[in-house]
């Protein structure tokens, strides 16, 4: 069982670090719900 | 034959008066929060002229100390002033507000910039200081300062400060288009005045005719159009025409802050093509960006260090035998398919190009990144990100077996460089190592680069992919003979040729 399961996630990415689809990605493997996702662009 | 990169010049323009009233972290501030205790401190937090002047990532900016003394110095360089420190760079030029001011006027083509009558006459005998031509001079008499400020209150005006008073404005250029409002008029003169400032210290700091450009393209991130075509352009042309170059076209590409990577790869495909013989690539810098991280700087201490708007330019020409080269066959970019994890992203940019090419990941001597300052990026929360795309270069590497993971650190010291480029989005994408390539690579000191620009295209709302593209320039081998051409020996041959059965048919 994964710490996510079950859980609404948001995620925010950073552009020159981990991405939000990448992320996302990481989640599929779990039931977690991901409710909203961005890529943030702080340069 | 490759084509070369001839030449290239970067400019600031400190503009503390547009951190406060044209940033959008200040603007959505005074909306949001407009007691906040930040916008009190942040007029306070403003460096004066000579302090971002002698700033040392400024100073590295426009070409008076190298990335490798700018190392040397140690971060971090806030507080820290270059001994001898000057506006005029080996490759570039900082300006004052009030001159940047002027150069708007310049710019400005249908009379939507207004100035106050004093500023007008207090600004004009500065320009006489500036070697740039009769059109970036151009200023006629100001107006009275109740004109600017009924503009202003009465039509929506953007205001032009300098020291704390209104100087000016910028007039809406049509009643309901939002295209044509004053702030956007306004975002698009800053873009068209600093895009010509970098084109013009391309061509005075190099001898450069403007009459030779055959075209132009601009990479900044604003658009200019009305409502029936938002974005339609082209600054390129605008600012062809401000800096005199009579005999060119030109056209604007976007792409974020990869924009100047992919107009640097379409330059060098242009020549490459014999399509132009000289392509100039050119952005002005962007008045939203300002102070953007200035609320961290702010809360840490530290003055805002988002204060200038940047440009820069670079020549892109027919091969001279000298100068390094374009290699239009090795080029990386992220495709629709490559995916969005940093590795892919990286992969992609490096090391997928470097086997097609059958290099070694350390057969590149120098990568140029993205080059924001980390004076500014690290205190924000950002991190080191040239830094931190150097060590995943690195960890690719080692996947790659070109390095042993012992080796990352000296990668990173010896294959990459600190960052020193202001974050205006597209400024510090790669390009910024082009001046300091062209000394580096002729003098030997290095044989290869790679320029790598990324950019944020899920900000614009339409897809959720990442950008990017990567080029690499190395030492020219000289001009070489095309193969199928005649050298002149072998003309010598055939000629002799000739002679020899002349002489034996007079003979026989």
């Amino acid at each position: 069982m994964s710490l996510y399961d079950g859980k609404k996630v948001i995620l925010i990415g950073d552009r020159d670090g981990v991405p939000a689809p990448a992320m996302e990605e990481c989640l599929k493997s779990t039931s977690a719900e991901v409710v909203f996702a961005a890529t943030e662009c702080f340069v | 034959m490759f084509p070369v990169l001839k030449a290239a010049s970067y400019i600031l323009a400190h503009t503390p008066e547009m951190v406060l009233n044209n940033g959008t972290t200040q603007t959505t501030e005074k909306i949001v929060n407009p007691e906040s205790e930040y916008l009190k401190k942040v007029s306070s937090s403003l460096r004066s002229f000579d302090e971002v002047v002698s700033y040392p990532p400024n100073q590295c900016y426009i070409g008076n100390i190298t990335p490798d003394e700018l190392k040397e110095m140690g971060m971090p360089w806030v507080g820290k002033a270059v001994e001898g420190a000057s506006t005029l760079g080996k490759k570039g030029e900082i300006y004052p507000e009030d001159v940047f001011i002027a150069m708007i006027k310049a710019a400005d083509a249908f009379g939507l910039v207004i100035l106050e009558k004093e500023f007008t006459e207090a600004v004009r005998p500065k320009l006489e200081g500036y070697k740039i031509n009769e059109k970036m001079k151009n200023l006629p008499a100001g107006v009275e300062l109740a004109k600017i400020e009924e503009e202003i209150e009465k039509r929506g005006a953007e205001a032009l400060l300098f020291e704390g008073k209104i100087v000016g404005c910028v007039e809406r250029a049509h009643d309901i288009d939002v295209n044509l409002n004053a702030h956007v008029i306004f975002e698009n003169l800053v873009v068209k005045a600093s895009g010509a400032m970098a084109m013009e210290r391309l061509f005075t700091l190099n001898n450069i005719d403007p009459k030779d450009v055959d075209y132009v393209i601009e990479c900044s991130e604003e658009a200019c159009g009305d409502m029936n075509q938002r974005g339609g352009g082209n600054f390129a042309k605008s600012i062809a025409e401000m800096t005199d170059c009579m005999n060119a076209t030109g056209s604007d590409t976007r792409g974020f802050c990869a924009a100047p990577a992919h107009t640097l790869i379409q330059a060098a495909a242009l020549v490459k093509a014999g399509v132009y013989k000289n392509v100039v690539i050119a952005a002005g810098g962007a008045t939203a960006k300002l102070g953007m991280n200035g609320k961290n700087h702010v809360e840490k201490g530290l003055p805002i260090l988002e204060d200038a708007v940047a440009g820069f330019a670079a020549l892109i020409s027919e091969n001279d035998g000298v100068n390094p080269i374009i290699r239009t066959d090795i080029v990386g970019g992220h495709t629709v398919g490559t995916g969005s994890s940093p590795q892919n992203v990286t992969g992609a940019l490096t090391t997928s190009v470097l086997d097609k090419a059958g290099l070694s990941i350390k057969d590149i001597d120098r990568y140029s990144v993205e080059m924001q300052n980390p004076d500014i990026t690290v205190p924000a929360g950002a991190g080191d990100v040239p830094t931190a795309n150097y060590k995943m270069i690195a960890a690719l590497g080692v996947m790659r077996k070109d390095l042993e993971r012992s080796e990352i650190n000296d990668f990173v010291a010896n294959h990459g460089m600190v960052g020193w480029a202001p974050t205006q989005g597209h400024i510090p994408s790669g390009v910024p190592y082009l001046g300091f390539a062209i000394d580096d690579i002729t003098s030997g000191k290095i044989n290869r680069a790679m320029i790598v620009g990324k950019g944020s295209l899920f900000l614009g709302r339409m897809t959720n992919l990442f950008d990017g593209v990567s080029v690499v320039i190395e030492k020219n081998p000289g001009l070489q003979e095309e193969e199928g051409s005649i050298s002149k020996e072998e003309i010598r041959s055939m000629v002799a040729e000739a002679m020899r059965d002349f002489a034996a048919s007079l003979n026989q």
